[in-house]
């Protein structure tokens, strides 16, 4: 299912382009709208969420899968915590499916995954922690770096029990959008992988936006 | 495969509702048996040597392209080298993406049974039993990730809503693994958080430790798939740094 957002980017109340296999961290407020937009199609946003006020309470992959029944998501899924509370809500997507099976690409499910010699090559668990690191304020360290988000990816899960990777439902412009429910650190690599085709072989910008709850 | 060789070193029953955990050595292969049939071992790993370094369902499921674990599948840690892997499952599937029970889930499922009242009768659940047995060595809530759930089959739709089998549990049935890495094995037997059955199932399940070998150049879980063998070339190497 898909639903378009009614907000105007001139509402918006702060923008910024996130370079291909860059970092973000930013505070969304309680109420704020949240948006990922795929400027250039089939990239793949690896997005983690921390309470602000209790960075310990963070995004659960297993808690939203099991909460809501399905592994995908989609328009109204609530993204719950490890303490089983509601972060954020999808409240607008044009792609229809988002991932959270998959886990962020790291240096060494790299050399699992494709050749021991692509150990050396940039993944998404580098930027998270490149931006712990950087970012001291937030008290965050490796063992904060857990399961994640990853929107606009397509892993699809077969009833006999396997997962494949396959092309992106992503293209130019689309988007994916949330409600805050709490105060939540956003954590987000862009993934930099070159090896499979969650980002077309060519990983690309994204742009981040927020809107007050007002908007 | 007969792996579990006669060299049987412990055995032990853990009843329903219970958590317990252990440091198991590289080589050392772990029996897990439904008793009764309908049991659920919930279980995560860490590296004794460095806690940073724990089980990783995603990149678990990712490396082998599986949603379920069974035979012939390896679990991976997120530095890419494998704790354990499944040499024999008489079970067939194991759940490893719907995470734990917690207090407010069992009290809306199947009641609140306060010890006072029931002492070793009462209701524990997943999540509080892992923070329990991860204070034991250092660990609290920043280090609980996806834990895998021994003997629950979570299967999916076409579109991706999940089905838990409440048929899927057989009593007698088994899963060994065997260690690859010196492994803290966190382990816990109350109820998946998607079990339907009417009372809290308290199903006991029994383990068994036996000495095992290393896994061989040929072994089906190095052989599953190309990926298997380079975590056990990471393995390889953690060893002679090691
Ligand atoms: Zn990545």
């Amino acid at each position: 299912m898909t639903k378009q957002s009614s907000l105007s980017l001139e509402t918006a109340v702060y923008r910024k382009t996130v370079p291909a296999g860059d970092y973000w961290i930013h505070v969304v407020k309680a109420g704020q709208i949240f948006r990922i937009v795929d400027l250039e199609g089939n990239q793949a946003a690896d997005t983690l969420f921390y309470n602000a006020a209790d960075p310990a309470e963070r995004y659960s992959a297993v808690d939203t899968i099991r909460e809501q029944r399905n592994v995908y998501l989609g328009v109204g899924t609530r993204l719950m915590s490890t303490a089983g509370n509601p972060m954020l809500e999808i409240v607008a997507d044009t792609v229809g499916r988002h991932d959270t099976l998959g886990g962020a690409c790291s240096t060494e499910s790299n050399t699992v995954r494709y050749a021991l010699e692509k150990k050396c090559m940039h993944a998404c668990r580098d930027s998270y922690l490149l931006a712990v690191a950087e970012h001291e304020e937030f008290g965050l360290t490796k063992r904060d770096i857990t399961h994640n988000i990853n929107f606009f990816m397509n892993v699809p899960v077969t009833p006999e029990g396997g997962l494949t990777f396959a092309d992106g439902l992503s293209g130019p412009g689309q988007y994916v959008e949330m409600r805050a429910c709490m105060d939540v650190i956003v954590l987000i690599s862009n993934c930099p992988q070159l090896n499979n085709p969650c980002n077309a072989y060519d990983p690309t910008p994204i742009e981040v936006v927020v809107w007050d709850a007002a908007a | 495969m007969a792996t579990v060789s006669s060299d049987l070193l412990y055995q032990d029953e853990i009843d329903g509702g219970k958590h317990w955990s252990l440091t198991l050595r590289r080589r050392t292969i772990l029996r897990l048996i439904d008793r009764e049939g309908g049991a659920n071992v919930g279980m995560l790993f860490y590296n004794p040597a460095n806690l940073l370094e724990r089980y990783n369902a995603p990149d678990t499921l990712k490396c082998q392209h599986t949603f379920k674990l069974t035979a012939g599948h390896c679990l991976y840690s997120d530095m890419g080298r494998v704790f354990c892997s499944i040499v024999e499952d008489t079970a067939g599937w194991h759940d490893t993406v719907c995470g734990n029970s917690t207090k407010s889930l069992v009290a809306e499922r199947w009641g609140r049974r306060s010890y006072q009242e029931y002492r070793n009768d009462w209701t524990q659940n997943g999540h509080d039993s892992f923070l329990v047995e991860a204070a034991k060595y250092g660990l609290g809530r920043r280090d609980l990730a996806a834990n895998v759930n021994w003997f629950s089959k979570v299967r999916t739709e076409r579109d991706g809503t999940l089905a838990f089998d409440p048929e899927a549990g057989r009593a007698g049935v088994h899963v060994d693994l065997r260690f690859d890495m010196d492994t803290l094995v966190l382990f816990h037997t109350c109820p998946h958080p998607m079990n339907p059955a009417a009372e809290y199932p308290r199903k006991p399940v029994s383990y068994e430790l036996y000495r095992g070998d290393p896994a061989a150049e040929d072994d089906p879980c190095r052989t599953s798939r190309p990926e298997n063998g380079r975590g056990f070339a990471n393995n390889h190497l953690y060893h002679l740094c090691g």
